[in-house]
Parts: C-alpha cells; structure tokens; sequence
C-alpha cells in the first residue's frame, strides 16, 4: 500500500505564546503557566483518521481492543474504512476513545494537549486571547451547548480565533492528555466546597455566572468520561511542544 | 449494557448538573459503589478488557522492571498513591492492610497488592522501598510500582482515577480500590476510605476460586 506521509506542513499548527491564566475551574483558582506551544488549527477529522487506521490497523473498529475503545468506537463509520452515507469526510472524526486520540497523535509525532493548554487556547475570541469576560464570546458557547448535532460540520465552519486556531468551541467538545485530572465528585473537602460555591454562588446570573457556567460543563464532563468511551459529540486535535518538528516519517504504532 | 448505563449516567450527570445549578446546593450523586461485569476467560489470549493490554513498563520498590502482564495469575488488589501524601494515603495504606487481613489465608497465596506512584518523579524505587518498610508491607504480598508520567496517566485512565498535582508537595486523586482477576480484568472497584470492604474481600476470594 503507498501512503503519502511526509504531508504534514507547519502551516497546521498554530504557534501558542505562553502565559499564565487562571482557570475558570478547577481544584483551586490560582494562576496556571502555560508555556509556549503548538496546537493544530482544527480538530483531527474523518478523513485523517481513515489514514491512521489504514495505517495502524489494530486501531480499526473491528480490531480494537475494548479496553482502549468502547463499543461505541467509530459507531458513524460504516465499517473499518467507509463513512456512512450522511456522514461528511471532512467534520471532526468523533466516536473516537482518548486512548484512540493519543494513539493518533502519538503517529503524527504529536500528543494531546493538556487540559490546561486547551483552556488557555479556548478563551480567545476573534479579537482577543482571554474573551471570557465578554457576553458575545459566553452567549456563542452556551447556544452551541444547546444545538444538537454540531458534529455535523466541516472543520473551519465556526470562527478563527485570536491564535489562528478554528472551532474550539461550536463544533465538538475535544478530549485532552490529562482529562482526568480533574475531580468534581466531592471525593474530598475541597472539591465539595468548590461545588458548594459554584452551586449556591448567587441567584442572579451574570455574566461570570454564564462563564463559570460554559466551563463547568466540560469540566463537569471531562470528570465523567472514562478513556475507553467513544461519544458522538467528542472528537481532538494534536499539540506540540514548539521546538519540535512535525514529523514526516509517521512513527508505527 | 453496562457501557450503555455509564453513558445514562453521563447524561444524567449532565442533566444533572443544569438543575442543580439554579435549585439545590448538593450533589448527591452516589458513586461509591461501581461493580464491573465479571469477566470468564481461563483461554489463552488476554481478554480485551484486561490491563494487561498495556504496553507499559513498571519499575518495582526492589528497583526491578517489569511489564503488567507479568502479573498474570495472581488476583491483583491495586490502588493509586503517593508516598509523600499526608491526607488520604494513610487511610488508603490502612484499608489494603485491613483487605489483606481479612482474606483468607488461602487466597492471599494467589493474590498480589499493589500500590502504583501517582507521583512517579518523587516516588523513586528507593522511596518505594522505604515506604513498604515503613509500612510493614516489605514482602512478596505487597508490590510498589512507578512508571513514567504518561504511563501513568494512562493507567489511571484505565482505573478511572482522577489526579490533579494541586501543589508541588500534594495531589488531589480519587481514592478508589480495584480488584483485577488473574487474567488483569477489572472485576471490582469501590470508593474507600474506611468504609465498608467486606465486597472487596467476597471479590478476592471469588476470583481467586476463577
């Protein structure tokens, strides 16, 4: 079989220039560095996946293992190289397990990035790199949480962020490398006030109170996935530390 | 079934959490309790749930390396750790020691517990050493694993652990303890810290007779 590797351009990833930020949620809300890094401009879609499991074939729907991929894995594909009919070759490959998502990123000499590099990616709008005092950037995300099938769109479709990055939100939600570092159950004292906090803050419900609130649904998510799910509505995309190179020669899994 | 119930669950949890935003100030999703399906599988290949599936490398407290799989054959008792914890670890320590104790004699000949570093660069196999010591756990009983930092995530992926470094001293992480059969599968879990562990020991002995 001949595959074309060595397709990867730079021009795929935007460049991220750290900082610190404080996350709108989490186990305490002290200010996060985040260094500089690289993050792809769109989520990892059908088609670049078909490429992996053609590739990689022990991450074929009839071939992966079920601790690593749910029953649900690759669930819009028709079998282990076609979509199905309605499905769009260029949206956002979903139904994809974090276990999948690492492997696939780990093939294009990448990783997932972390939960907090994520974060600090997602808070730009158009104009700026931490929108998430703005009611335009709150009310944009808490509408798309409320329109079914939003997985059913080419990538680019929403808007190009401050750092050049598309559809971090409008799209899909997007596993990340440490998504289960976060704890939201009230397994501890701490965590149980957190939600107190965030749960009885206050009646009225401003605009921090919505911001607070977009977050807290994909943390609140993020707590209650386990690796091997594979969801219709949650797909990636692939980081980079910046003084690597994407790598050409895609590494076999 | 059971997959489709998490994922009830999920949305569940997710419904939840918009109701309880504007209504209520708890939470009273009750996850102390979670049994996985018993797995039978005596054959040859490793199932496809098993941990040992993994491609990860583990160094033990004696300083040696070993794959997962090595484990095969014995029924694994595990929980996640960090041996400069001061909060929940003791508590954990107590009931894998009070878990110990109460299976019987007999099947703690086929069965191995197992504490795994959530902090692998602190927790060197000197350290591991020194905490079994510490700890009165120095024996073939008790085994002390740290592996690199994505393996380790990874593996508490599998377990469904939940850990955040929330200074540079301390975690926040789930305190759950698994019982894996002697094919690696994951038969049992619960959410600890002194409660009640007599389901944990039925799950040892069981699958020990397995």
């Amino acid at each position: 079989m001949i595959m074309a590797s060595g397709f990867s351009q730079a021009s795929e990833m935007a460049e991220i220039e750290g900082g610190t930020y404080i996350p709108l949620y989490g186990n305490d809300s002290l200010p996060v560095s985040v260094e500089n890094f690289k993050i792809d401009k769109y989520p990892v879609t059908n088609k670049e996946y078909l490429k992996f499991v053609v590739e990689n074939p022990k991450w074929k729907k009839s071939e992966v293992k079920a601790l690593f991929a749910d029953g649900r894995y690759l669930n819009h594909w028709k079998n282990d190289t076609e979509l199905k009919s309605d499905e769009l070759e260029n949206a956002p490959v979903t139904n994809v397990s974090w276990f999948a998502a690492r492997a696939y990123c780990k093939w294009k000499g990448k990783r997932l990035p972390t939960l907090d590099e994520w974060e600090y990616v997602a808070m730009a709008d158009k104009e700026t790199a931490d929108a998430r005092k703005k009611d335009g950037y709150n009310e944009f995300i808490l509408s798309w949480y409320e329109r079914p099938k939003s997985f059913h769109q080419e990538i680019g479709s929403t808007y190009e962020n401050y750092w050049g990055v598309y559809d971090m939100h409008g799209m899909v939600w997007e596993w990340t490398a440490d998504f289960n570092s976060v704890i939201i159950s009230g397994e501890t004292r701490r965590d149980e006030n957190q939600d107190n906090n965030l749960f009885c803050g206050s009646a009225a419900i401003g605009s921090s109170d919505l911001m607070n609130y977009a977050a807290f649904m994909r943390y609140a998510f993020r707590s209650s996935v386990k690796g091997n799910y594979s969801i219709r509505n949650l797909g990636f995309r692939c980081a980079q530390d910046t003084n690597e190179e994407e790598n050409s020669a895609n590494e076999a899994l | 079934m059971k997959k489709k119930i998490q994922r009830m669950k999920l949305y569940k949890l997710m419904f939840l959490s918009i109701l309880l935003l504007g209504t209520s100030c708890k939470n009273n999703e009750n996850k102390s309790e979670k049994s996985e399906p018993v797995a039978q599988a005596e054959a040859e290949p490793l199932p496809e749930m098993s941990v040992f599936q993994l491609p990860s490398s583990w160094t033990t407290q004696e300083g040696e390396d070993i794959q997962l799989e090595e484990l095969r054959g014995e029924v694994l008792v595990m929980v996640m750790i960090y041996t400069s914890c001061q909060a929940a670890c003791p508590r954990l320590v107590a009931d894998m020691r009070n878990i110990q104790k109460k299976v019987s004699e007999e099947a703690n000949k086929e069965t191995k517990y197992v504490f795994v570093s959530i902090d692998p660069e602190v927790d060197t196999p000197e350290r591991l050493k020194t905490f079994a010591k510490e700890n009165e756990m120095d024996n073939d009983q008790w085994l002390f694993l740290r592996g690199d930092l994505e393996d380790t995530r990874e593996f508490a992926a599998v377990l469904a652990v939940n850990y955040k470094r929330i200074s540079p001293m301390d975690f926040s992480h789930s305190n759950i303890i698994s019982v894996f059969d002697k094919d690696g599968v994951l038969v049992h879990q619960k959410e600890v810290l002194g409660t009640d562990d007599t389901q944990t020991i039925e799950a040892v002995e069981q699958h020990v007779i397995d």
